[in-house]
């Protein structure tokens, strides 16, 4: 008995350090950058509700710094990005990211219950919407941010209308971000890929078969594996 | 030791992640032109439903609560005291005092330097103008200057515009007594003027040789704060 522990867990040992057993996800720079990226827009929500849910302002008041802070932290979201694109890394997953393939449309069909089966890419169709969504959503509120910062330069109307996109924008923001960490917090090897840059092949194999595959070289050299 | 990612095989499929972004830009683009018809529909359409909701609904019309300490300050209105210092002479009125003078109700809009307008809300209470005349305080200098029971906040007036008709020590609004995220038992209203120059949880009124700047004159607001020729805006003046 003492003998089989001690055979199972250095062959657990064995795997773990095996380069069968890991693969590489995210390098440095893409994880740095999740990481940025993640507390910038945590602090750009907590500070927005602080500025504009009226039970939360009068609760932490300080309008003034909460404001500031809000403008500085707007305003610095886009350095991450920008530096990571320097990173060939970041590049590859972003094209990646940009890529719907046949297999990203079944994935999408309602009702799909062959998903399983489906050879999956580095990122799903999921993934890559949420990426697309919020890239997108960086810019508008970014644009709309600044507009109502320096609202010397537009009359009223565009304000306004400024006003309005950035505060509709910023609740369904809100939405996905919060959907979006609802579906990290189940799946822990998802996380230990942002966490490592290391994800088990068994995981890889079952969320990201096309991906795992090209990975390994099981197919031939022409492999598919956005 | 693992398998390294470096992959340069050229990624297929078509490029939908861009255009979903150029989408929302254009979307975004289209939201700023006709975002101010669009706030006023959402704005009539959430207030008919569901009033409550128009402070935690984005641009539905509502107020916006501001604060620049750590709360709402709280005060009874039996507790309430106005301290008014003319001079020499100092008087402290209570809220029963106010009610004693004569009172006054207006309905205007209120417009914060912000952007978000409420329109016709009616307000009722003293006129400033009436305070100032009682006591006497034009006689003992050339503005006014506010404090506020939550300690921080001040604001300012010349003594001329303080005898404007459309300005009020306020203790009412829509015909209740004003609550307390809204600067009750008393607030002053300042109609023609940004939202900042109406103080709220007015605690004292003081004539001043010189206009002394207010909490966010000194970060850079105007101090004629007239809606719509300052502060850099344009908005419908309040009349």
């Amino acid at each position: 008995m003492t003998s089989m522990l001690g055979w199972a867990s250095q062959m657990g040992a064995v795997m773990l350090r095996s380069s069968e057993a890991m693969l590489r996800r995210f390098s440095r720079a893409e994880r740095w950058t999740h990481r940025l990226i993640a507390l910038d827009v945590t602090l750009l929500i907590v500070t927005a509700a602080f500025l504009y849910i009226p039970d939360i302002s009068a609760l932490v008041g300080n309008r003034y710094f909460f404001k500031i802070s809000h403008v500085i932290l707007g305003f610095a979201l886009p350095i991450p990005i920008i530096i990571a694109f320097f990173f060939l890394a970041f590049r590859l997953d972003v094209r990646r990211l940009n890529r719907f393939t046949k297999v990203d449309r079944q994935w999408l069909r309602p009702g799909n219950r062959q998903r399983r089966e489906l050879e999956v890419g580095k990122f799903n169709a999921g993934q890559k919407l949420n990426s697309a969504f919020q890239f997108g959503a960086i810019i508008v509120m970014l644009v709309t941010g600044a507009m109502l910062w320096f609202n010397g330069l537009f009359s009223v109307d565009i304000r306004t209308g400024a006003t309005f996109v950035h505060d509709w924008l910023a609740l369904i923001v809100t939405v996905v971000v919060v959907g979006h960490v609802y579906m990290a917090m189940r799946d822990p090897y998802a996380r230990q890929g942002l966490r490592t840059g290391f994800v088990p092949r068994e995981w890889a194999e079952r969320e990201h078969r096309g991906w795992a595959r090209a990975m390994s070289g099981e197919e031939s050299s022409g492999a598919r594996v956005d | 030791m693992t398998t390294e990612d470096v992959d340069l095989t050229p990624a297929e499929g078509k490029p939908i992640g861009r255009r979903i972004v150029f989408g929302m830009v254009g979307v975004g683009a289209v939201g700023v032109v006709l975002g101010k018809q669009l706030t006023s529909m959402t704005s009539s359409a959430v207030g008919a439903v569901a009033p409550q909701l128009q402070s935690v609904i984005p641009a539905t019309g509502g107020f916006r609560i501001y604060t620049v300490t750590n709360g709402y300050p709280e005060m009874s209105i039996a507790d309430y005291r106005l301290k008014i210092t003319s001079g020499p002479k100092v008087s402290t009125l209570t809220f029963a005092d106010l009610a004693a003078m004569p009172q006054t109700s207006m309905t205007k809009d209120f417009q914060c330097v912000t952007g978000w307008r409420v329109e016709d809300v009616p307000w009722a209470g003293v006129l400033l103008s009436d305070i100032i005349t009682e006591f006497g305080l034009d006689e003992h200098g050339t503005a006014l200057a506010f404090t506020s029971f939550d300690g921080v906040y001040t604001e300012s007036l010349t003594m001329e515009q303080g005898m404007r008709p459309d300005i009020l020590v306020a203790s009412s609004m829509y015909g209740a007594p004003i609550s307390r995220e809204h600067g009750g038992p008393v607030r002053l209203l300042v109609a023609p003027m940004y939202a900042y120059k109406s103080i709220k949880w007015l605690d004292g009124i003081e004539a001043t040789p010189d206009v002394e700047p207010g909490y966010w004159e000194l970060r850079g607001y105007d101090i004629d704060a007239w809606v719509g020729k300052s502060n850099g805006r344009s908005d419908a003046p309040v009349v």
